[in-house]
């Protein structure tokens, strides 16, 4: 078993220091952008889509790069992401009762 | 080793191999990082319907200093990240000592950013009054989500620097393999990575100049 285990982790190089360095930066970056947008104050709608949106590539840098999800076998991304990302999607169905609450209190 | 045994290795069905190419730690790991991104995500949803359902939702967050403390925040787990992903590089390439270097720096990182923390729920508790269960503008729902959410993400950071520290410890003494340093990994970045979503949604979208 430890044997097999050592043959896995020589498998598992993925990345290189300098591509690391590359990530931080980027993720660096992006949070400056994010920042830079709080400062901004845009309509809440428009910053609650950007900053989603940044987050999200910035989730999947980490998830990719830092992670070395992107050097294991597509079937473990496949297992573990579909299933978080239809959950997440399904506590979203509660959403839409927060401004029916929201507009209750107005009336 | 028999012609029959190898069979049996190579047979998934027979459980003699791993169907992911990895080990069960890791496996281990990711269904736990799965499951504890549902929780960080329901709460997440909380806050989300609490703020957009409360009309006048309180933004104690003034951009100097309280946005660029949390920015700094941000900073200190992203470089932790980068630290970490060496220390899991070095060991990969058996190199010990460095690995305990790269996981000493993660934990520095990790440290910092849990008494930026610790000071900016001091600044919220002493000079805006806030707990879990009052405040000044009159929504006691903000600070009972705001210390529940960056609560638990602050324990996370700090069992994972108690973590950090066994397995830098076992490591510079020669104990625990790439696997074990690899897993730690995991979950240190997916703490960096609940940040991500935490520094937004929280402290951003309630920025005010």
């Amino acid at each position: 078993m430890s044997d097999h285990s050592e043959a896995i982790a020589v498998e598992h190089v993925g990345g290189t220091t300098v591509s690391f360095l590359y990530v931080w930066v980027a993720l660096l970056v992006m949070t400056g952008i994010e920042v830079f947008l709080a400062y901004e104050q845009l309509p809440t709608l428009i910053m609650l889509t950007a900053l989603m949106g940044l987050s999200v590539i910035k989730a999947a840098l980490i998830i990719a790069y830092f992670m070395h999800l992107k050097f294991e076998k597509f079937s473990l991304f496949l297992t573990l992401f579909p299933m978080l990302v239809l959950c997440i999607l399904l506590m979203m169905i509660f959403m839409p009762d927060s401004i029916r609450s929201l507009l209750m209190r107005a009336q | 080793m028999s012609d029959a045994k190898v069979a049996v290795m190579d047979s998934v069905w027979q459980g003699g191999t791993h169907p992911y190419a990895i080990n069960s730690k890791k496996f281990g790991m990711w269904l736990f990082i799965i499951s504890d991104a549902l929780t960080f995500s329901a709460l997440l949803m909380a806050y989300t319907y609490l703020r957009l359902s409360t009309p006048d939702w309180p933004k104690p967050f003034i951009f100097v200093p309280s946005i660029i403390f949390s920015s700094v925040m941000t900073f200190c787990l992203l470089s932790s990240s980068l630290t970490m992903v060496m220390a899991v590089h070095s060991m990969n390439h058996g190199n010990r000592k460095a690995t305990v270097r790269w996981i000493l720096a993660t934990m520095a990182f990790g440290l910092g950013f849990v008494g930026l923390h610790l000071t900016e729920w001091l600044n919220l508790i002493n000079n805006e009054h806030v707990t879990p269960f009052h405040n000044e503008w009159g929504v006691p729902l903000f600070g009972g989500t705001f210390f529940a959410l960056t609560g638990l993400h602050m324990t996370h950071v700090i069992i994972g620097v108690i973590y950090l520290g066994i397995i830098a410890f076992a490591v510079g003494r020669g104990k625990f393999k790439y696997e074990d340093v690899e897993v730690s990994g995991l979950y240190w970045h997916f703490v960096d990575l609940v940040w991500m979503f935490i520094f937004p949604l929280v402290y951003l979208m309630s920025a005010r100049l």
